[in-house]
């Protein structure tokens, strides 16, 4: 025997007889510790239960709250025991009630046997590690933590803050340097026994008993000390959440503790019944020899934290609703507004779709309905065409929409007949391309068939929104990646803005540029239309200068023809 | 929730406080005097053992749904359930009273002057509640969480009370069938899920209430197809349905949100995502046009009942609630990814 098991239990003491029990059928010899809060019958029946294993030993009770010295003492006592009960023991492991042995006890045997001075204690110095739980790294050693931080926080906040404000600081005893990390070591006989018996102990022991969380750092600051080789790792897998609080293993871990190939996990819900079966009796699944690789549950625990604190971008839901400025991602991917280029264009929509495989939708905020693509009512997600129900609430129509469709780029078109509502919010989105072709909402009034006076009513109306839309596409706080032209700017030259646009929102295969070019609508009249406005006594600006003589797309002999980049 | 930042903000906090407190009461006294219109069934109540989880309902004419409901979170691992049955005339209460786990009151008073059930509820809470975790569904609610077909109820419970939270939210998942709602009948103690296969997986409309401090969820199903027009009656989908019971807490209006305000909070906002479950509902089994009939009568089930007539009408037509942006239900994993709930940091 060279392996001894030290055990600190104090629930599911049945769980704990059985892992007594797996231990001892291996041969190692075990010291349990259970804490004083474990009522008399309970542990008494306890006691009874395991009375009959040969090399069963039970140290003195003390208290252990977490965080605070019970439970070095509780180590302490149970350690020395060992030492002292057992003198073939040459590492001992200190292990809990809730902790499992996931391979063959033989295998961690061996492998200790192979590395017979090599301690396994996760130790760092408090500088190099990003454990900070409730704000506190040097200062765990450097104040005084006498209240419970689990029982009166209240207190324990007001004393560390009365201690910050008086600049009041511990003396680390000399010669010793704070390491921390994981509670669970195993320890050689030569640096246990040479903690437990140094000559400065009782300084030692009265300095860390007024650390906080003295478990994580007494021996792992002591082990410095002596050890003649440490390995900064604990052979138990443990992970903590972000919160400091332990992760615990269910029946679905199976799996994923068995590719883990580390010796002992913890902690486990003491229902897993299938945990217990598969690593306690099934030794025909038993892990093949090979060195613990905790890589990838650190990896799935590691996404889990990032997810509690930092959610999926763009999905608003029942347990998430981020305040502003607190979203990580207004919208879940990139999409594209674009304004004008439908009015100016007569068959942008599936010109875009082929010209960049993605979604393309009509004005998806339209006064009437939903324009969704290819004209259907209802969208990914069961998301409705009614118009009344997007305008209850526009941001989660956006927010939906995006999220929805996940994976596919969508694309949408937006004018100033449209409900304005998300305009803050789309400008301050940093998923968001918005390309503005400015004035070209007035296009359409110009093929219409309506009455001048309605239409002049219009484009001032239209005029006035899209003015103040522009605002705050220009302020400083749009995020957006923002594209403005002028009409008169736009037509001058087409064909490189889309470019520009088409190339941002993909690789595509066009890398000999577009094949293919949208329509233009034509525009002959359109300069004498905006004098006619302007003679109405109303003024467009916003579509830039058009001469009112010469029409600018005007093509000798061929009035139809759109417009080509050669 | 708020971060005050001068006196009077402070105080005006501090009286919305003082008021909810004083609302909490009433609600308590309320529920104390419609102990009385209760009278005892079956009273099983001295099976409950310290810890046991508890399920708490209102009942009326579910006979057919009932043996799903019970099986399903029997499974979960709810020890004891804790009936209120409002004049059922089809062998509900019959029903339930030889059940093994479970505690029967009947009361033919009102339901809406209840506070559709939740005063009897509130009373039954307050007297053998206290101290369990208590799940608080109608019989049309089946209660799911993330890993749900792995880990019972009380793996749940006690990872909750490891991290010292009281309150677990679930969002209320309309599932309906394909085609018109009575096209396939269903049989009691059959699995609903194989005929109401389908929900809406993406449009739900979330508002914060101040008041209460809790999210308003609506959308789904029911707002697409009956409340296109009327959104603001949609009816509301999140719910806090598990709790930590305390004698002191209430719920304000169904189970959608509690007194005091703390437990509210099953919402992360500051960007993380906490863990919360689905309630799916079965409401819409072939029977819904029966029973919307009925209950346009009654006028029951809204404090304002002449607005929802429409919406009766409706339902009595049969409609049928697919579409083409409909999800079909595979798992709760599936559920999990498309973002209607999540596993927090449990897994």
């Amino acid at each position: 025997m060279s392996v001894g098991i030290v055990m600190l239990v104090h629930t599911a003491l049945g769980r704990a007889e059985q892992v007594a029990r797996h231990w001892s059928a291996a041969g190692c010899p075990l010291v349990i510790h259970a804490d004083v809060s474990v009522p008399k019958q309970t542990y008494n029946a306890f006691v009874k239960a395991l009375s009959d294993l040969p090399d069963v030993r039970f140290s003195k009770r003390h208290r252990c709250e977490w965080g605070t010295w019970g439970l070095v003492a509780a180590s302490q006592a149970a350690s020395q025991m060992m030492l002292d009960e057992f003198p073939d023991v040459r590492h001992v492991y200190l292990a809990s009630g809730s902790c499992l042995p996931l391979r063959p006890v033989e295998d961690l045997i061996d492998y200790l046997s192979n590395r017979p001075h090599t301690d396994f204690i996760e130790s760092a110095t408090t500088a190099d590690v990003p454990w900070t739980i409730g704000g506190l790294d040097d200062e765990r050693f450097t104040l005084r933590f006498p209240f419970s931080w689990r029982k009166h926080r209240y207190l324990f906040d007001k004393y560390v803050a009365i201690q910050r404000g008086l600049g009041m600081k511990r003396r680390i005893p000399g010669g010793i340097v704070p390491h921390m990390g994981s509670q669970w070591w195993c320890l050689t006989r030569q640096t246990l026994s040479a903690i437990l018996g140094d000559p400065e102990r009782a300084t030692y022991d009265r300095y860390f008993s007024k650390v906080w969380i003295p478990d994580e750092s007494y021996f792992q600051t002591l082990a410095r000390q002596y050890s003649r080789q440490i390995e900064s790792r604990s052979l138990t897998l443990s992970k903590f959440d972000y919160q400091g609080k332990p992760h615990i293993f269910y029946d679905d871990h199976l799996q994923l503790l068995r590719r883990s190939d580390c010796f002992v996990a913890r902690k486990i819900w003491p229902r897993a019944n299938r945990l217990y079966d598969a690593f306690l009796t099934d030794a025909a699944h038993a892990m093949k020899r090979t060195e613990p690789n905790p890589g990838k549950i650190d990896r799935i625990f590691a996404k889990a934290v990032e997810r509690r604190t930092r959610g999926r971008p763009g999905l608003y839901m029942q347990s998430r609703f981020p305040v502003e400025t607190r979203e990580n991602g207004l919208t879940s991917a990139q999409y594209s507004v674009f304004q004008g280029f439908s009015a100016l264009f007569e068959n942008f929509e599936s010109w875009l779709a082929r010209a960049t495989s993605t979604r393309v939708h009509g004005h998806l905020f339209a006064p009437e309905r939903v324009e969704f693509s290819e004209g259907a009512s209802v969208m990914n997600g069961a998301l409705s065409e009614s118009a009344t129900l997007r305008d209850y609430n526009p941001d989660a129509f956006l927010a939906s929409l995006i999220w929805n469709t996940r994976g596919e780029r969508q694309c949408f078109q937006f004018s100033p007949r449209d409900n304005q509502a998300v305009n803050w919010r789309i400008a301050k989105d940093p998923n968001a391309q918005i390309s503005v072709i400015s004035g070209a909402w007035a296009v359409p009034l110009f093929k219409s068939n309506q009455n001048f006076s309605d239409i002049r009513r219009e484009a001032a109306r239209l005029q006035q929104i899209e003015s103040k839309h522009l605002e705050i596409l220009r302020s400083s706080w749009t995020k957006a990646r923002v594209r403005i032209w002028t009409m008169a700017e736009f037509i001058e030259a087409p064909m490189e803005p889309l470019q520009t646009i088409i190339d941002e929102i993909g690789p595509q295969q066009n890398s000999r540029g577009l094949a293919e070019v949208p329509q233009m609508a034509d525009l002959t009249g359109f300069g004498q239309f905006l004098q006619n406005l302007k003679n109405q006594g109303m003024h467009p600006y916003l579509m830039g200068n058009f001469p009112v003589t010469r029409d600018p797309l005007e093509v000798p002999g061929n009035k139809r023809k759109p417009y080509l980049v050669r | 929730m708020q971060h005050p930042q001068d006196i009077r903000q402070w105080i005006g906090i501090a009286a919305e406080a003082y008021r909810l407190r004083w609302e909490r009461r009433r609600l308590l006294t309320r529920a104390l005097h419609k102990r009385r219109q209760l009278s005892e069934v079956r009273n099983r109540a001295e099976q409950i053992t310290p810890g046991a989880i508890l399920c708490f309902s209102t009942v009326r004419n579910e006979r057919v749904r009932l043996p799903y409901f019970l099986d399903h979170h029997r499974k979960l691992g709810v020890d004891h359930f804790l009936f209120v049955d409002n004049a059922s005339d089809d062998g509900t209460a019959e029903y339930l009273a030889e059940q093994p786990d479970t505690s029967l009151w009947r009361t033919p008073h009102s339901y809406r002057l209840s506070r559709f059930g939740v005063d009897w509820l509130t009373w039954l809470q307050i007297r053998h509640g206290h101290g369990h975790w208590c799940l608080t569904l109608d019989a049309d609610e089946v209660f799911i969480y993330p890993f749900h077909d792995t880990r019972p109820l009380r793996a749940l419970t006690e990872w909750l009370d490891m991290k010292d939270i009281t309150s677990f939210g679930a969002l209320m998942l309309d599932m309906y069938p394909k085609g018109p709602l009575d096209a396939q009948p269903y049989e009691a103690g059959g699995d609903p899920f194989e005929i109401l296969s389908w929900f809406d997986g993406g449009n739900y409309m979330i508002q914060n209430k101040k008041q209460l401090q809790n999210l308003w969820i609506q959308g789904g199903p029911r707002a697409r197809v009956f409340f296109a027009t009327t959104p603001r009656r949609a009816p509301t989908m999140g719910k806090v349905p598990l709790v930590r019971w305390n004698r002191r807490y209430a719920y304000v209006s169904s189970t959608h949100s509690l007194l005091p305000r703390r437990l509210n909070h099953v919402y992360d906002d500051q960007g993380g995502e906490k863990t919360s479950g689905i309630l799916l509902h079965t409401k819409f089994l072939h029977m819904i046009a029966d029973k919307s009939a009925e209950e346009k009568t009654r006028g029951e089930h809204f404090a304002n009942s002449a607005l929802y007539q429409d919406y009766y009408d409706s339902l009595t037509q049969n409609p049928d609630l697919w579409c083409d942006g409909s999800t079909r239900l595979t798992s709760w994993r599936q559920l999990e990814a498309m973002g209607l709930m999540s596993r927090g940091t449990w897994l």
